[in-house]
């Protein structure tokens, strides 16, 4: 199990608890707004963007090279970006937050 | 903030777009009952997966829009397996099949469309034929799949829908052979250079593409079927699959006189000629400001853009709808991501990475201006793409086509 803190544009703070699945479908399956997910998580639509607290980017890694293109002419894209739906739940993302980007 | 409390919001489909309208109307503020209705029995899923991932994984309860608590905490209710019949729009009312009508203040109708079975002799007797449109379709045809010995199958046309099962029944042990009416496959949506990619995709991957193959007859052979062509040829399979098209579901809005053409014309706000009604998604014939004319879409992009337009307009917001249209497709371990409508064009242009052979996208112009993008294993492609058609940006082409020239947002200026 891992406890997941979202920090909407709104500056609302969302801590969820996840088993498994993707970041994307916890945020989605509990309303988190900013994040629609709206290609159900193929990394196609960008909806699902995220940006890790720096202190916590060690914990998810950088993206892989898809995610990586998708992300990399974003204008909202940082260091710290990542697509929700390609962070799959476990205990090593235990305590994370993220800064939903739009 | 209008006075919502005590109206009723109906929506007829939940699927793409009907569900993602309520869970929208609900963010905008709307206080009062959101009542959803579809025939469909299962809780709303996804529909991309069917012909993808779930073939494959067989999974249906990853594949939701929303879990079923999601309604309960917005307070949507979901009313499934249930038919509507038809709209009385002077009584505002809808019926429902063996219900009492139901009251509406706005209604939404998001009933998208269903696959086109063709009428080819001896089609209603074939065994084991399938359409790919629901999840019962998919689960009917993984069955078939997983109990018969041979597994041979056959689809019939070369779309997104055909050529995607036939991608994943393979995964699973299939011997497939897709029938493709037209000299190309993906005729109707991209250019002939990327319909070859797809062929020689396919027959690398084992399935076999045929074209100009016309399917005029279905025998019935007991346990599998004989699918023959016009120039006499003829394959037997265990399982038929159906691709070749969908036809919207507009009776209801027709038979209510809403204005019907080639889907359900709406406004950019998505409202009918009703003020009261709306509709959206694959069902719809809309306007889109960027190519200057009305289209009808079968995208999850739609269906969700409209469900927010149609969302905002009825709790009295402004939002118009304005999108570039995109589209992706998963074969194998190929992503196909498209941005942009390519139709009036006459210019392609390739390009080709140069640090990658799996990787390339093809731009397609109206002159000198850029109307769309497929990209092939290429997100960078597929972003700025996007971003140069929003902003009409003046494409520089030598430099496009030029791979020494590295992807980025001021290369091709
Ligand atoms: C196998 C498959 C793969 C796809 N892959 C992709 C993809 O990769 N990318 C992409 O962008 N799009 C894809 N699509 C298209 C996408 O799924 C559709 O564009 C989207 O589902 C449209 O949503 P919709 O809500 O408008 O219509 P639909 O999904 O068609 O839903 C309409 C709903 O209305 C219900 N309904 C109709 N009439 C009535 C009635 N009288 N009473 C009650 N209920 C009614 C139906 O049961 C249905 O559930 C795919 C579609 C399929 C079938
Ligand atoms: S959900 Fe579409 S890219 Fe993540």
């Amino acid at each position: 199990m891992a406890k997941i803190t979202f920090i909407t544009s709104d500056n609302e703070t969302i801590t969820l608890e996840g088993t498994s699945g993707s970041v994307m479908e916890l945020a989605v399956n509990n309303n988190v707004k900013g994040i629609d997910g709206d290609c159900g998580g193929v990394c196609s639509c960008a909806t699902c963007h995220v940006h890790v607290a720096p202190e916590d980017f060690a914990k998810t890694g950088g993206p892989e090279e898809l995610e990586n293109d998708m992300l990399e002419f974003d204008d909202l894209t940082n260091e710290y970006s990542r697509l929700s739906c390609q962070l799959q739940i476990s205990e090593a993302l235990d305590g994370i937050v993220l800064k939903v980007a739009k | 903030m209008l006075e919502t409390a005590n109206q009723i919001c109906v929506v007829i489909g939940a699927s793409h777009a009907g569900v993602n309208f309520a869970f929208n109307l609900r963010k905008e503020g709307w206080q009062g009952a959101i009542i959803l209705y579809d025939v469909d029995p299962n809780t709303p899923y996804h529909r991309p997966p069917l012909s993808k991932s779930y073939i494959v994984n067989g999974d249906l309860n990853s594949n939701l829009l929303k879990p079923l608590e999601s309604y309960q905490k917005e307070n949507i209710t979901l009313e499934l397996g249930k038919k509507v019949t038809s709209i009385n729009r002077a009584l505002k009312t809808i019926s429902i099949e063996n219900e009492t009508d139901q009251k509406y203040d706005k209604l939404v109708i998001a009933t998208g469309a269903i696959a086109l079975i063709p009428q080819i002799n001896g089609i209603k007797e074939a065994t084991n034929l399938f359409a790919m449109r629901t999840a019962a379709d998919a689960i009917a045809i993984k069955n078939a799949i997983d109990t018969s010995s041979e597994k041979r199958v056959v689809i019939i046309g070369g779309g997104y829908i055909g050529l995607e099962t036939a991608a994943s029944l393979k995964k699973i042990g299939a011997k497939v052979i897709v029938l493709e009416r037209e000299s190309r496959v993906l005729e109707r949506v991209t250019a002939p250079l990327m319909s070859e990619y797809f062929m020689d995709l396919h027959q690398e991957n084992g399935v076999k593409i045929l074209i100009k193959k016309n399917v005029i007859s279905i025998k019935n052979e007991g346990s599998f079927n004989t699918v023959f062509c016009d120039d006499n040829t003829y394959f037997e399979a265990d399982i038929v699959i159906v691709g070749v098209g969908i036809r919207v579901n507009a009776e209801l809005a027709k038979n209510a006189d809403l204005e019907i053409e080639n889907g359900i014309k709406v406004n950019q706000f998505a409202q009918t000629n009703d003020k009261n009604i709306y509709a959206i998604g694959d069902c719809t014939l809309h306007y889109n400001p960027h190519y200057d004319k009305f289209i009808r879409l079968e995208s999850v992009q739609n269906a969700v853009d409209q469900s927010k337009v149609a969302a905002a307009s009825i709790c009295g917001k402004n939002l118009i709808y304005d999108t570039i249209p995109w589209f992706w497709s998963d074969q194998y371990d190929v992503k196909l991501q498209m941005v942009g409508l390519s139709n009036g064009y006459n210019e392609v242009l390739l390009r080709k990475e140069a640090t990658e052979n799996t990787s390339f996208s093809v731009w397609y112009f109206k002159n000198e201006e850029l109307l769309a993008v497929d990209a092939i294993n290429n997100g960078k492609a597929y972003v700025l793409g996007t971003r140069f058609i929003k902003g009409k940006q003046k494409i520089n082409k030598s430099k496009l086509v030029d791979v020494s020239i590295p992807m980025k947002p001021t290369s091709f200026l």
